[in-house]
């Protein structure tokens, strides 16, 4: 697939923008500041319908303005769907795909899919566990959108259930007795709900492995090899091996309707009444996929903490290339955004990668200088400046 | 900004649910050019409704007596009772035709974000109409969304020791749409609760 036309109004610095796109290679240079990143956020936010730079979308509406919108023609199996997407920050954002108005914002999910690789990406090493774990739900929403309800689903529960223990735990404090009959009934909603982001996350991981693996191999050759360990906060003895999306629903088929969801969820729910006493005197949920951690080793030693700087950069853009050939398989080929990471690697890495993702369907480069694109990505280029976007090449 | 009243009026309207400042100008101005017999009438609903409307003793409904129209009909079966958000809900059910039995209105969901706990329903009212053992059938009609579910959750395992039937309504898709306009989630959940087609 490919955008074929990004049409912008009043988002991040462009009052108005009309950018016609091509298939292959697109590179915008200009000097910093001037709105390269915006074009490509634009784009990354019809595919994921959310900013990779920041959390809420009030940035992304220019000062002054009350609402971006962004349009996006995307082309698949030669077919173009008009996605056009209203920002209202504090308010609910609209969709409309093809100028129908009877959508939901979520329906526009799956449309577009989009591989983003930006300096941020460090972070998917260096940062917070909630990096990793916001990186392997964001790539199964892309594969399957359906579990963008799971995952919100289990944010909600987890809330209603952190709320009743933080008042419990208030309670408790000033010597009251605690309201907890309700906590058996968060618990089990919590387990059905977290048990199936967990089932599809290990199976995430286990198809990852090997393509991260070997992305790691092409862009570091015997620097590896790379593992990735999924570490779930109920510790050892969880059934942590693939398939568990396949074991989940083998379980609940023909316990008939909304059964327990199977060996997961029985874990998941062990876990929470083991953890029962310490979640009352700290007042917040202490097990579940939101405590989760990816590990990422690189040979015996964890990346994080151990893996130099341009190790750590080698398995951040191997996990985003895993992902692209995760998505490419699945069929439907995404299109690949680079933004600004070519100016942070070294000319080894710099032309391996530039190697490795020519050949997609649609390249979306930025870069502060034309020298910093590599000479495997030609293709057609603009130049960004105030605000203006022009075609030089 | 308006003079005095007219801007108090406005005020008044903006504070009621769904309406907008926009919304709330729009009706005042339509007020003040109506006929005042309208208007009067209008205030005297208004004051009626705040005078004469009580909650039905048993069931919690609205009503203009002690007990609520459903309460007091013998005709309705005393052996099932629907149990209920809202009162706005016991209207929707009775829409259906469907349902001959009465009703428990709860006042709300669980929520412990809101601050709502079963303590703050109308649950210990429930117990004590299931207690004399008329009551064989308990349907739980709370919202499909994660509060309406979680209550459902809590009443079914309060009430399975008393050896009730308890059902929950069925989810799925709406009647006479297409099958291709359904959310996952609806369409999942029609999944799960597929049922045999006797021919």
């Amino acid at each position: 697939m490919h955008v074929a036309h990004l049409s912008l109004a009043d988002f991040r610095s462009y009052a108005r923008a009309e950018v016609p796109l091509d298939p292959g290679v697109t590179a915008f240079t200009g000097p910093n500041g001037q709105g390269k990143t915006n074009l490509v956020e634009a784009v990354g936010y019809v595919a994921t319908l959310a900013s990779h730079r920041v959390a809420g979308d009030a940035p992304l509406v220019r000062l002054g303005a009350e609402r971006a919108v962004i349009r996006a023609s995307v082309v698949r199996d030669q077919r173009p769907t008009l996605v056009e997407l209203e920002l209202n920050p504090g308010r609910a954002n609209r969709a409309r795909i093809n100028r129908s108005d009877n959508v939901r914002p979520r329906d526009v999910l799956g449309l577009l899919r989009t591989v983003l690789f930006a300096p941020e990406d460090l972070a998917l090493v260096k940062g917070d566990p909630g990096e990793r774990r916001r990186f392997l739900d964001e790539l199964l929403v892309a594969r399957a959108p359906r579990l963008a309800g799971v995952r919100q689903d289990y944010e909600r529960v987890l809330k209603q259930r952190n709320a009743l223990l933080k008042s419990a735990a208030m309670a408790r404090r000033a010597g009251a007795k605690a309201q907890l009959s309700t906590l058996d009934v968060w618990d089990e909603h919590l387990a059905r709900a977290g048990a199936e982001l967990l089932a599809h996350r290990i199976d995430l991981v286990a198809a990852l492995q090997p393509l991260v693996r070997s992305a790691y191999e092409e862009l570091a050759p015997g620097g590896g090899p790379t593992r990735l360990e999924y570490r779930s906060s109920m510790g050892e003895g969880v059934p942590l091996s693939g398939g568990s999306v396949a074991a989940a629903r083998s379980a609940t088929e023909g316990g008939g309707a909304r059964a327990t969801g199977g060996p997961l969820a029985a874990a998941l729910l062990g876990a929470m009444g083991a953890a029962r006493k310490q979640e009352l005197e700290r007042g917040v949920t202490l097990v579940g996929p939101h405590r989760d951690e990816l590990g990422l080793q690189l040979g015996e030693l964890p990346a994080k903490g151990y893996a130099s700087h341009g190790e750590s950069w080698s398995y951040a853009l191997a996990l985003r290339l895993a992902s692209y050939e995760l998505l490419r398989a699945d069929g439907g080929e995404p299109v690949l955004i680079l933004d600004d990471v070519f100016a942070e690697l070294d000319t080894r890495r710099r032309e391996r990668l530039a190697e490795l993702v020519a050949g997609g369907e649609q390249v979306l480069v930025t870069a502060a200088v034309p020298e910093d694109v590599p000479d495997a990505l030609a293709g057609s280029r603009y130049s960004v400046a105030n605000g203006e976007v022009d075609r030089i090449a | 900004m308006y003079e005095g009243v007219v801007q108090d009026l406005i005020d008044e309207l903006g504070r009621l649910p769904g309406v907008g400042p926009k919304s709330a100008q729009r009706i005042a101005f339509h007020i003040l050019q109506s006929d005042p017999v309208d208007v009067r009438r209008l205030a005297h609903a208004l004051n009626e409704v705040k005078e004469k409307v009580r909650f039905c003793v048993v069931c919690g409904n609205v009503s203009e007596s002690e007990r609520c129209r459903v309460c007091l009909d013998p005709r309705r079966d005393p052996a099932v009772i629907c149990v209920v958000e809202e009162p706005k809900d016991v209207v929707a059910v009775e829409r259906t035709r469907e349902f001959r039995g009465r009703y428990h209105v709860l006042g709300g969901a669980i929520s412990p974000i809101e601050g709502v706990g079963p303590d703050d329903l109308r649950i210990r009212e429930l117990m004590t109409r299931l207690a004399d053992g008329v009551v064989t059938e308990l349907i739980l009609a709370t919202d499909p969304n994660l509060e309406g579910e979680a209550t459902a959750t809590y009443l079914a395992r309060l009430l399975k020791p008393m050896g009730l039937r308890v059902t929950r309504l069925a989810s799925g898709l709406p009647v006479g749409g297409d099958l291709e306009y359904a959310d996952e989630v609806t369409l999942g959940r029609a999944f799960e609760g597929r049922r045999l087609l006797d021919v």
